[in-house]
């Protein structure tokens, strides 16, 4: 890649203390970057901690939890090094973030055209009226009708879909350089989801802005996404361009996921399954945390898995990665030869 | 596969009533389900899909008369089951049972899992309290569960488990029908994938007819023979899950196949990007509902309403202009590898 990466995320440690004060290890030495104006996507599971690593990118991790390591670069200064203040001007205006549910995440009380102000007019010090200017064309920009009307409404009056143009409307308004994307159409219909999708990639590309994308459905990742970081149970297992995790997967989870989905473009008389079920953060296994579930495992596998680089942008956390190169060569074989 | 019709639904409608004012006058009619009309047979699985709002839940719920239809006409192996009193009803829904989304909030959590599933086969009078008994544990263990948490409780299951027990409810009165509403929509990938597989092969065992409810098109592909499409209350096509998902001909059938996405980076489709939102089935437009986000709407649209015809064999659709817009993509429906 020519250019610096815009983040980066190296180590990352996030743990969590229940009441019985256990530690509960939810981001466990995740590393990861995002070059300017990429599209990355996080996938994984509930539980895999892809939402707390974004959570931790911006410090808003919830007050019992706790980053225990790690460093977040952007722009060349680790954010977990600066003060509070310095953080909450780069929050909203250098990197902005929308959510999986916009009923929850817009006030309901307020306006969505006060809502959108007070972002704007925090960061931007613009006058209020220079302020609703932006702010009806970010509602333009999004596709709102009458845009002038909804600026005046309450949250409550917009359809879901058009809740979430409004806080995609709100995060974009200081012209982010790093959008962060939690689950963004995971509650809107299948429809809907189109139009938003079609919206975030429009304006990636009219802003140069850069995105990471969390969701568990691979589907949208294969549409939207040029590089993938799969995360289970807190750690990354793989990661790699999305042709290389679609098309050659090397850890045995990824390629478990891929084969249990129901697919539109192929017949499958019966899904594969992976046994078992995604451990709790308070019984993950010591070693690679797949273990239980894994067709592949031995007895080496109570030790942490290397990273094992595969190409420039492809690496994998599996001590029998070649072992499943071959399993999938096997599949392929066999499939074609049917 | 038997093939004679176990089900079948005449023009059924459901409407909700709005009131408001001192004396809770009705000022509007919400019209969820509004006219509609299909077969199942004995044996297959029937998906219904459509987006929030199209009354495919209401339709499920109206079916099994947890919700009194408010007009229509309702016939279960034969027999009208419409208008029958409760009481008569009653031995009825022991062939009719339900698995509902939510494992949550659908299994009451003072009830130990064994009295959950032991409950129906009581209120039917089903076997004697011994022989219960054993059959909750053979049932548990059928559906992937050890036999003696018969004695636990829901809240120390997790989602994937907890949906198992609903299904271990459901086959607990050895129905002959199953309506399963969104039943793997909040389960991870890869326990949805176990869950459908068990329903797959339950279905085979004890020769249920599924109608499945669903908003996730792949989903209903996996499982089901014959997809029914529903939009603001009416069908709008109904075909074998081939056809349907091969050569849609509805333009909101379309607009939905385009929109799923698909985890392949060498798959591309002309996504056909609907307009606007679904409007409110309160005062649903005027013609075929769909015209106002129609991407080939013409001006009998607008004023006549289709009705739902069969224009081959299986094949229904309810279009002026059934298979004006066509589906592109780079890659056809095909076999894996």
């Amino acid at each position: 890649m020519l250019q610096k990466n815009l983040l980066e995320v190296r180590d990352l440690r996030v743990y969590f203390y229940s009441d019985e004060k256990r530690e509960l290890k939810a981001v466990d030495g995740v590393s990861f970057s995002v070059g300017k104006g990429e599209t990355l996507a996080l996938v994984g599971e509930s539980g895999c901690g892809k939402s707390v690593t974004s959570m931790a990118i911006l410090r808003l991790v919830d007050s019992k939890g706790k980053i225990t390591g790690g460093e977040v670069i952007f722009d060349g200064q680790n954010l977990l090094l600066l003060p509070e203040s310095r953080m909450r001007e780069i929050r909203g205006k250098d990197i902005a973030m929308i959510f999986q549910e916009p009923a929850s995440a817009l006030n309901p009380v307020y306006t969505i055209g006060e809502q959108i102000l007070e972002a704007i007019m925090l960061h931007q010090k613009l006058s209020p009226s220079r302020a609703k200017e932006v702010a009806l064309e970010m509602l333009r920009l999004v596709g709102i009708p009458e845009p002038e009307k909804r600026l005046n409404e309450y949250p409550h009056e917009l359809s879901g879909g058009m809740k979430q143009r409004a806080m995609i409307a709100m995060a974009l308004s200081c012209r982010p350089q790093l959008l962060i994307a939690d689950e963004p159409t995971t509650s809107l219909d299948v429809t809907i989801q189109a139009q938003i999708l079609e919206l975030i990639r429009e304006l990636q590309k009219k802003l140069g802005m850069a995105l990471i994308l969390i969701t568990h459905d691979l589907g949208i990742v294969a549409d939207m996404a040029e590089r993938v970081v799969v995360m289970y149970a807190g750690k990354v297992v793989e990661e790699g361009n999305r042709f290389e995790i679609f098309k050659n997967p090397f850890h045995p989870y990824t390629v478990g996921l891929l084969r249990s989905i129901p697919r539109l473009d192929v017949e499958r008389k019966k899904l594969d399954t992976i046994p078992g079920v995604v451990p709790e953060p308070s019984s993950f296994p010591v070693g690679c945390r797949f273990r239980g579930r894994c067709n592949f495992e031995t007895g080496e596998c109570v030790q942490e898995p290397p990273r094992t680089s595969l190409s420039n942008t492809h690496a994998v956390y599996c001590h029998h990665w070649e072992k499943v190169r071959d399993s999938n060569a096997e599949v392929l074989k066999e499939c074609r030869a049917q | 596969m038997s093939s004679a019709v176990i089900l079948k639904v005449e023009n059924l409608k459901k409407y909700f009533p709005i009131r408001a004012g001192v004396f809770r006058k009705v000022i509007a009619w919400v019209k969820a389900v509004d006219g509609v009309s299909f077969e199942v047979l004995g044996g297959e699985s029937l998906g219904i899909v459509g987006e929030s709002g199209c009354g495919k839940s209401t339709l499920g719920m109206t079916i099994l008369r947890l919700y009194e239809p408010t007009e229509g006409k309702i016939f279960f192996n034969g027999q009208e089951i419409s208008g029958l009193p409760f009481a008569r009803l009653r031995p009825i829904r022991k062939d009719m049972q339900m698995i509902f989304q939510d494992p949550f909030s659908s299994l009451n959590p003072r009830m130990s899992i064994g009295a959950i599933i032991e409950e129906g086969m009581a209120v039917h009078g089903m076997y004697s309290p011994r022989e219960r008994s054993s059959k909750v544990q053979e049932i548990l263990e059928r559906v992937g569960l050890s036999g003696n948490y018969a004695r636990r409780y829901p809240h120390e299951f997790s989602g994937g488990q907890r949906q198992r027990i609903g299904i271990a409810r459901a086959i607990a009165l050895c129905p002959r029908l199953i309506i399963a509403d969104e039943a793997v929509s909040s389960l991870d990938v890869s326990i949805r994938s176990q869950i459908l597989n068990l329903m797959s092969e339950l279905k085979e065992e004890y020769n249920l007819t599924y109608l499945f409810i669903s908003h996730d098109l792949a989903v209903v592909k996996q499982i089901c023979d014959r997809v029914l499409v529903m939009y603001l209350g009416k069908i709008v096509e109904i075909a074998g899950k081939k056809d349907l998902f091969s050569r849609p001909l509805h333009p909101y059938t379309v607009a939905l196949v385009s929109a799923v996405p698909v985890p392949d980076p060498d798959y591309k489709v002309d996504r056909i990007i609907l307009k606007g939102d679904v409007p409110s089935p309160i005062n649903p437009p005027s013609g075929c509902r769909f015209h106002p986000r129609c991407p080939v709407v013409q001006d009998i649209c607008r004023e006549v309403e289709p009705s739902l015809r069969e224009i081959q064999e299986g094949r229904w659709v309810a279009c002026h202009f059934p298979g004006s817009l066509g589906l592109k993509r780079t890659k056809e429906v095909g076999v894996e590898c």
